[in-house]
């Protein structure tokens, strides 16, 4: 079922909600079993973050909106160059953030958006 | 007389956690949901649909995640997988909050209750300050945060949605890429594993194949194959090395 299907609102409390909040009134209960260096953690933290990943990725990739019409040189080129600014400059969020988005406006300007 | 100035403790504590709204990290938090307002526009989702979802599960990465699922046609069921395995991270975090905040006396049900306002901000903040606090103090200052951070942002979502539906399509579009790129870099910053950069890398190289072999559940797809194998390496790198 979609959420066109069941209806965005109902679609938002089932899968995010619930999806969210079953752990959080787990960890209320049971939590403290749960080990921080546990090899079974680990692997969930990693499939966390891939997942994540995987999420940006697509909003990279496959934007919705404005993007969408863009070529994807220009909005992979972008995250890189940004990202490669964050790391030169010890991990510099702001600057980072910043050459992103000045490029991806720069792209925009240039394509005539 | 003690009960009257403990009361008025409690409130002194909740209006000092709302005062966290105005911190560093409170911006960052604020910043990013200006950015969420412009993905889930861009995306698709009206206003109302947009606030409801920022209220109600309060977690940027499941957020982005419905956002997703929404406007990929994902069923609901394999949108609940993939949120749950990103939110697993909750169990622990709460865990390690609660025996920090709560007393003998509070109730489960308000424990449940706030719980819901935990995500790595107030989370953060409130570890970071509650050793200042009196244990009475403590679950009013996390209520006064945690409540506030979820109202505000939600307000901002809500108010700005307007704004960022009148921009020309060249500031939408910048906006729009707010999100993708705090999140890479705030994984990255907070990532104390060396598992986290493997995960990170592999699910943006996975990413595209999951998408094109099964669009309709590619970040379930992506999150256990790219997850795994990270996983992996990461175990044998620990194997190796003394």
């Amino acid at each position: 079922m979609t959420a066109q299907e069941i209806g965005v609102f109902v679609f938002i409390l089932i899968a995010g909600t619930l999806g969210t909040d079953i752990w959080r009134w787990l960890g209320v209960f049971g939590g403290k079993q749960l080990s921080e260096e546990s090899e079974a953690l680990i692997w969930v933290r990693s499939v966390a973050t891939a997942l994540v990943a995987g999420v940006i990725a697509s909003q990279i990739l496959y934007p919705g909106g404005v993007l969408a019409g863009t070529p994807v040189t220009l909005r992979i080129g972008a995250a890189a160059a940004g990202f490669a600014v964050f790391l030169l400059l010890k991990k510099n969020m702001l600057a980072g953030i910043a050459v992103s988005l000045a490029l991806v406006a720069l792209g925009l300007h240039l394509l005539g958006i | 007389m003690t009960d009257m100035r403990a009361e008025r403790s409690r409130r002194a504590w909740f209006v000092e956690g709302m005062k966290g709204l105005f911190s560093l990290p409170g911006f960052i938090l604020m910043s990013a949901f200006v950015g969420f307002t412009a993905l889930a526009f861009q995306s698709g989702l009206t206003r109302e649909e947009a606030a409801f979802l920022t209220f109600f599960v309060w977690a940027l990465p499941s957020q982005m995640i419905v956002v997703g699922a929404i406007s990929s046609g994902m069923g609901v069921l394999a949108a609940f997988l993939a949120v749950s395995l990103a939110s697993i991270r909750m169990t622990p975090m709460v865990a390690a909050l609660v025996p920090e905040i709560r007393e003998k006396k509070t109730s489960s049900a308000l424990l449940i209750f706030l719980s819901h306002f935990v995500a790595i901000t107030a989370w953060v903040y409130t570890l970071k300050k509650v050793q200042d606090i009196p244990r009475e103090g403590r679950i009013a200052f996390f209520a006064g945060l945690g409540i506030t951070l979820t109202l505000v942002n939600t307000a901002i979502v809500f108010s700005l949605y307007g704004v960022v539906s009148q921009l020309p399509p060249i500031a939408a579009g910048t906006l729009y890429f707010l999100t993708p790129m705090y999140f890479v870099m705030s994984i990255w910053e907070s990532a104390r594993q060396p598992v986290i950069y493997w995960a990170l890398a592999l699910g943006m190289i996975v990413a595209p194949a999951s998408h094109y072999v099964a669009p309709q559940i590619d970040m379930l797809v992506t999150g256990l194959v790219a997850g795994t194998f990270a996983y992996v390496i990461d175990r044998s790198r620990r194997r190796r090395a003394p």
